[in-house]
């Protein structure tokens, strides 16, 4: 894949978005290039999910732009886009990895299906190598290919994860949204999922936004963060920057409000 | 109102002629012009209530009555027979409300309705073939809600369909659909060519004849104009294919139309005859019986 | 791709006024200066050794030339590509690209992440420039061995070793892309002798080699080993 490493992937611009009298998102502003890793902390109710969701198209922002740089469109305004024009010029290039991952799989069809529908989506028609294709990143997310024609409803929470987290990267899309991904694992299920996340990160060059309200996750995962509060960004930087030298009041407050055994 | 539908043929019992009012097959003929446009796409339309339940072909006889004229002729099959129950009763109905001549004969017939298969007889142009279809979307195994299958259909977003098919595959070494054999109409629609079998599927492909779809409980009528292309799905790999028998017809020997299984006495001894059964008759006639 | 080399003559890294200071809100606000009027320069070839007693943002100072703390005034010059980049006003991107290539950080203990293998640890930042696994495995091991690290621990992580052997980790991390400006704290604070002794070393030669080096060293031999001069970093009075 050989991508313009000067140009961002995305660029939010002045995002608003309110329900009702609720103000959810104020002039929200980032910039994401390839092969970078950003987190956005924050408590619930601090609006990131809210964003992450915006930025994916499951909701209509009231004010403000998403840039997405396409592979052949140039640059589209995903906030004004229908969902046939979303469907052609994003294609499989934007990934959605849901916390729950129930929410992100086909449960009643067999884990190789889950792997390769995206691959049909995108138009491949040859069985034989859309099974392998889905047989090799089985293997890449540590799932044992033995159990491709498995449906994932039999799998454990940590399996169904690392399968959402196959189906949505087997196209190898410019962007990938994560919500919360470890949430809800026992922690050595998570740790294991955070290592496998950090390697195909580095190994396919992806961009990543990833929600979590797990600082722990932000340090190992993401090259800057984003601090947000009740809809806007009070803080942001290098994470190491950001986690050591916390400018803000909230931000300390959440910095020192982990737990450091 | 006009003047005409005072002069309505009326037949036996006060009905209009083939039982609908003239302002109802206006509204189906109007929703079957629609579904010719547009080859393939599913058209709502208001289904009128029949005297015959959900479930017996009442959307293929909405599409009859809208179509059918007094000089027609027509031919009503069920699973290939004109013998059967039903499609005796729809025989007669028409008969009844309409006058028309009626036949068992495919290469006589004007219009044909047929409920799970396509006759082994090539259609000519100008003969018109209306399906009765129980399920008219093909999606639905997939997703049950309609707003979500009229979105992949404006879409074109089938990659799930062949889901299944892999499944099929995955699970048993190839695709196991014997019969609704999914469809692509016109390189656009996806399209669910009623619970015909496999076999019959390549005759859909370019007829001459126009090939129509009624769904009466679902409300949708759907169209193959003629000489359109219909492409069963498969895989590069693993072509669409159809099924073949390792007897012949037991009555006329034929050995490449749909058979079926008869069960002749209680020691369970079988017997295969083709379903179609204006076929067999023909080829019987024509000597070439056992 | 190989790391930047300074040109000769201007400094590999300067600072301008720079000042850093603290403010703890959750104690009502309590603002504090540790750095104030810091003007360094240091060339290639040279190894700067911070001089100030305990407390007085000797660690602070490294850490804001590293860009991890943010300082609150100046300018902090760091030379790639023959351009000088302020790291002060950079944004984060440039930010990473200058750690990625340039500048280099050696921190006083090892911190990574539980479950990586010691020589993929050490063999990462060469991945980062773009090398490939096998190439940047292979540089791991040399230094490693140059270390003394022995091979058994290379395929382990390094949670469980001795202070000494993560404190070899971290140094042969720290080296292996042959950044021309190294920040170091404490190169040698848990090594035993022989093993600093091949630190030293190692730094030596780094230095000879035209890296320029900040360091901070408590240890006497250790310092007049390496030093070519010392830098004073003063004690500020806390303000109110």
């Amino acid at each position: 894949m050989t991508v313009d490493l000067e140009q961002p992937v995305l660029e939010v611009r002045g995002l608003a978005k309110s329900f009702g009298d609720r103000r959810v998102l104020s002039d929200i502003a980032l910039s994401l290039w390839p092969g970078e890793v950003l987190a956005i902390v924050g408590e619930s109710g601090s609006g990131k999910t809210t964003l992450l969701r915006a930025i994916d198209g499951q909701l209509a922002p009231d004010d403000g732009e998403i840039l997405f740089h396409s592979r052949n469109q140039g640059v589209v305004d995903l906030a004004t886009l229908s969902e046939s024009q979303r469907r052609r010029v994003i294609g499989n290039d934007l990934g959605y990895v849901h916390q729950n991952p129930r929410d992100g799989l086909r449960l009643d069809l067999s884990a190789g299906a889950n792997i390769g529908e995206p691959l049909l989506q995108a138009g491949m028609r040859h069985y034989g190598r859309i099974r392998q294709v889905a047989a090799d990143w089985l293997g890449k997310v540590e799932i044992d290919a033995a159990r491709i024609d498995e449906p994932p409803i039999r799998f454990s929470g940590g399996m169904q994860q690392r399968l959402q987290i196959a189906r949505n990267l087997v196209t190898e899309p410019r962007l990938v949204l994560m919500d919360e991904p470890t949430g809800g694992l026992d922690v050595s299920v998570q740790a294991r999922l955070l290592d496998l996340l950090r390697r195909l990160v580095a190994d396919l060059d992806l961009a990543v936004v990833i929600v979590t309200h797990d600082l722990g996750v932000a340090r190992l995962l993401a090259d800057r963060l984003m601090v947000m509060q009740a809809g806007r960004i009070i803080e942001t930087g290098l994470t190491d920057q950001v986690l050591d030298d916390p400018h803000q009041p909230y931000t300390q407050l959440l910095v020192s409000s982990v737990l450091q055994l | 109102m006009n003047a005409s539908m005072a002069k309505a043929d009326t037949t036996a019992g006060g009905y209009n002629f083939a039982y609908l009012d003239e302002q109802s097959k206006r509204m189906i003929r109007r929703a079957i012009l629609k579904a010719v446009a547009i080859p393939g796409y599913q058209v709502p339309f208001a289904g009128r209530e029949m005297p015959l339940p959900y479930g017996w072909g009442t959307g293929g006889i909405q599409v009859t009555a809208s179509v059918i004229g007094r000089d027609d002729i027509l031919k009503v099959i069920d699973q290939g027979a004109d013998d059967t129950t039903n499609a005796v009763s729809i025989r007669k109905f028409f008969a009844k409300t309409a006058g028309v001549r009626t036949t068992t004969r495919t290469t006589e017939a004007s219009l044909i309705q047929t409920r799970h298969r396509i006759p082994e007889t090539p259609l000519k142009a100008g003969q018109i073939i209306v399906f009765q279809v129980p399920i008219p979307e093909p999606l639905r195994w997939l997703e049950p809600r309609e707003t979500m299958t009229r979105r992949m259909h404006a879409l074109a977003d089938y990659g799930p369909m062949y889901l299944k098919l892999y499944e099929d595959i995955a699970r048993f070494g190839r695709i196991t659909t014997a019969y609704d054999f999914p469809t692509v109409v016109n390189g656009r629609y996806l399209m669910s060519p009623s619970p015909i079998p496999r076999l019959d599927n390549p005759k859909l492909n370019r007829s001459p004849a126009l090939q129509l779809f009624g769904a009466g409980r679902e409300k949708r009528i759907y169209a193959i104009p003629p000489h359109t292309s219909v492409k069963s799905l498969d895989f590069e790999d693993h072509p669409f294919e159809t099924e073949g028998w390792s007897h012949l017809c037991a009555r006329c020997g034929a050995a490449d139309s749909f058979l079926d299984e008869l069960v002749i006495d209680d020691r369970g001894t079988r017997r295969y005859v083709c379903s179609d059964t204006d076929y067999c008759d023909s080829r019987v006639a024509a000597g070439s019986g056992r | 791709m190989t790391a930047s080399t300074p040109q000769s003559g201007l400094p590999a890294l300067e600072t301008r006024d720079l000042a850093k200071s603290f403010t703890l809100h959750a104690r009502d606000h309590l603002s504090f200066a540790v750095l104030a009027n810091i003007d360094l320069a240091v060339h290639a070839g040279e190894c700067v050794v911070l001089d100030g007693p305990s407390g007085a943002g000797k660690s602070t100072l490294l850490r804001t030339l590293y860009g991890n703390y943010r300082a609150d005034r100046g300018a902090i010059f760091v030379r790639q590509d023959g351009e000088a980049v302020d790291l002060v006003r950079a944004t984060p991107r440039q930010i990473l690209a200058l750690r990625r290539r340039t500048l280099g950080y050696i921190s006083q203990f090892l911190r990574v992440i539980p479950r990586v293998p010691t020589i993929d640890i050490v063999a990462e930042p060469l991945l980062a420039l773009g090398i490939d696994r096998a190439a940047a495995r292979a540089k791991a091991a040399e230094l490693l061995e140059r270390l003394a690290l022995p091979h058994r621990f290379w395929d382990l992580p390094p949670a469980t070793f001795s202070g000494g052997e993560q404190q070899r980790v971290n140094i042969a991390r720290g080296l292996i892309a042959g950044h021309p400006i190294l920040l170091v704290d404490e190169p040698t604070a848990s090594l035993d002798a022989t093993n600093r002794a091949t630190v030293v070393e190692l730094l030596q030669e780094a230095r000879k080699a035209g890296k320029a080096i900040i360091a901070i060293c408590h240890e006497e031999a250790t310092r007049a080993a390496l030093a070519t001069r010392l830098f004073p970093v003063p004690l500020k009075a806390q303000a109110a």
